[in-house]
């Protein structure tokens, strides 16, 4: 291969948007930095796109309708792009996340087919390996990264789906890919039929993959989806030897790995456990020991009571609180008692809600300035100062059980939302956790539980504080 | 193969400074982190691209033209969505002094 001048360049300009997506991932190491990230990430993704123009135009192309059907293809996807980005609520970003992912991952996947069956000569070994990798990975992804969106959407279809003997569909897929796309490098004349094969049998596994994991598991899901995201678009890169992709591909990788790894370990259970899946869920297996004792009901306008006369008060919001779509009505609620001289914090333990960080999001969005959200090493020494404690809509993150051994959430790190002086959980109703078992906080001498739906009982609260301080 | 060799090596490098920038990221950033990682990966586009240079067959156009919707898609959701949410971290510093200087 004879790089002329304008390949050149062109390396040089993917070089400089892998450079800006480095510089764009690293300012957001801080809040105040982010959106600047963000932002060069962005400028760096529109130079390469230019570029990559710039490089069909000059180095000539074989066939217009392929041009038009791309620049069609990109209009269309823009649009449905900005539409989706600027309509999400943010209680549903999870969703949103996913279905990028599907999207980026079915793109890598077709980049890689059209390489494998287009040319006509045969394709290298090694482009037959690298895109055979990015056909499986993306396909596992699309397919994966589908059934993630829809059960966070909690589409009932998905929801229902039931996958008996897990493992052993699991195995058979991943043993029938690897296969496939062995063939495929063994017999590259059978290309068609391998790489259709390898491709089937990868959107089967994902599938599989998913189906059987549960709903609060999810952020790990997607952490990992978006690290295979990032490995197809390396392979596809490595298959058409471009710079730019191997780069960022390689970046997001890293990014989905990392953060994998962080979740699992909030919920102290090993990353292949959580992948493995049928935790929780209906299985509740007899969690009951140890739990004695009964709940003490509490009413909106006696927590009002105690939320005005406290010096400290900590919020420790879940998935309940998304769901409720009752975020502002806590922020709203933190700043009637911030002017009252209360001390308002937020504890956010790093598995609550359906994605890594997204109570901060949503609490970020209720114009909770990010300062007040604390995080658990930093909360968990300040819960014996608090006055009081409001659990809104989390459960097994505040279960005292998970410092015995010997129950499904032994070891998990917790809020130490007991240590507190007084507790108030606003629940929707008696059920378990996702874990499957009783949370004993409910049970302490020191816990009020306040049913109801999170955002109404919130809304009574805020009422009757008003009351009281008008 | 030698550029093989140097693509892979590429990769690695990557790998190795996803890892170490990502670790510094705070939980708080967590959220837009992932969708921000999210949208480099719609760089994808960049590959349908380049192969729409090459490509003359119905089959290879049903590929680009998915390929473009579905990268493009991502690429340009993403970022969107990212400042969206990254607009909305607001420090409380900065009200503050605001105030401060009002007083003032």
């Amino acid at each position: 291969m004879t790089a002329t001048p304008i390949d050149i360049v062109a390396w040089f300009v993917y070089l400089l948007a892998a450079v800006m997506f480095v510089m764009g991932l690293h300012f957001m190491n801080s809040p105040k930095t982010a959106r600047k990230g963000n932002q060069i990430s962005a400028t760096g993704m529109v130079f390469a796109v230019i570029m990559a123009f710039v490089h069909l135009f000059v180095k000539g192309f074989i066939s217009t309708t392929a041009v038009i059907v791309l620049v069609v293809g990109i209009l269309i996807g823009a649009v449905a792009g900005v539409a989706s980005a600027k309509k999400v609520k943010m209680t549903d970003m999870p969703q949103l996340v996913s279905v990028f992912n599907t999207v980026g991952g079915g793109a890598a996947a077709l980049v890689a087919l059209n390489d494998i069956l287009t040319n006509e000569q045969l394709p290298t070994l090694v482009v037959l390996i690298t895109a055979g990798l990015g056909i499986m990975i993306g396909s596992v992804t699309f397919t994966g990264s589908l059934i993630a969106a829809g059960k966070l959407q909690g589409v009932k279809f998905v929801k229902n789906l039931k996958l008996s003997g897990k493992s052993f569909w699991n195995v058979l897929f991943i043993l029938l890919t690897v296969a496939a796309f062995v063939m495929l490098c063994v017999q590259p004349e059978q290309r068609l039929l391998w790489s259709v094969l390898t491709t089937v049998f990868a959107l089967c596994y994902g599938l599989v993959f998913v189906i059987p994991i549960g709903g609060a598991d999810m952020p790990v899901v997607i952490s990992v989806l978006n690290a295979c995201t990032g490995t197809a678009v390396a392979m596809s890169g490595l298959a058409i030897d471009n710079v730019a992709l191997i780069v960022a591909g390689a970046l997001v990788g890293a990014a989905g790995v990392t953060l994998s790894i962080l979740m699992a370990q909030a919920m102290n259970r090993p990353l292949l456990s959580v992948l493995a899946g049928g935790f929780g869920g209906d299985n509740a297996a007899g969690g009951d020991d140890g739990v004695t004792g009964t709940m003490k009901e509490t009413s909106a306008d006696d927590v009002a009571v105690q939320l005005v006369y406290a010096q400290k008060v900590i919020f420790v919001p879940g998935f309940g609180l998304a769901m409720a779509q009752a975020q502002r009505e806590l922020a709203d609620l933190g700043e009637l008692l911030k002017s009252r001289g209360v001390e308002v914090a937020y504890a956010i333990h790093p598995v609550a809600g359906r994605m890594p960080g997204h109570m901060n999001v949503l609490l970020a969005e209720a114009n909770v300035p990010y300062e007040e959200l604390v995080d658990l090493d930093d909360i968990n020494p300040q819960f014996p100062t608090a006055t009081i404690s409001l659990v809104v809509g989390a459960n097994d993150v505040t279960n005292p059980a998970a410092r015995r051994p010997g129950t499904p959430v032994s070891g998990m790190p917790i809020l130490d939302v007991d240590k507190s002086q007084n507790v108030v959980v606003i629940k929707r109703g008696r059920g378990k956790g996702y874990a499957g078992i009783e949370n004993e906080l409910y049970f302490n001498d020191n816990t009020q539980m306040l049913f109801g739906d999170a955002k109404k009982e919130l809304q009574a609260i805020i009422a009757s504080v008003k009351e009281l301080i008008a | 193969m030698p550029d093989l060799v140097v693509s892979i090596t590429l990769f690695v490098l990557a790998l190795l400074i996803g890892i170490e920038v990502i670790g510094k990221v705070p939980a708080t950033l967590h959220t837009p982190l992932m969708s921000g990682a999210n949208s480099i990966h719609g760089i994808v586009i960049v590959g349908v691209v380049i192969v729409a240079a090459e490509a003359h067959t119905p089959l290879a156009y049903v590929f680009i033209f998915l390929a473009a919707v579905l990268g493009t898609m991502n690429v340009v959701g993403g970022y969107v969505v990212t400042d969206r949410m990254l607009e909305m971290f607001k420090s409380s510093k900065p009200s503050k002094k605001d105030q401060k200087e009002g007083d003032k």
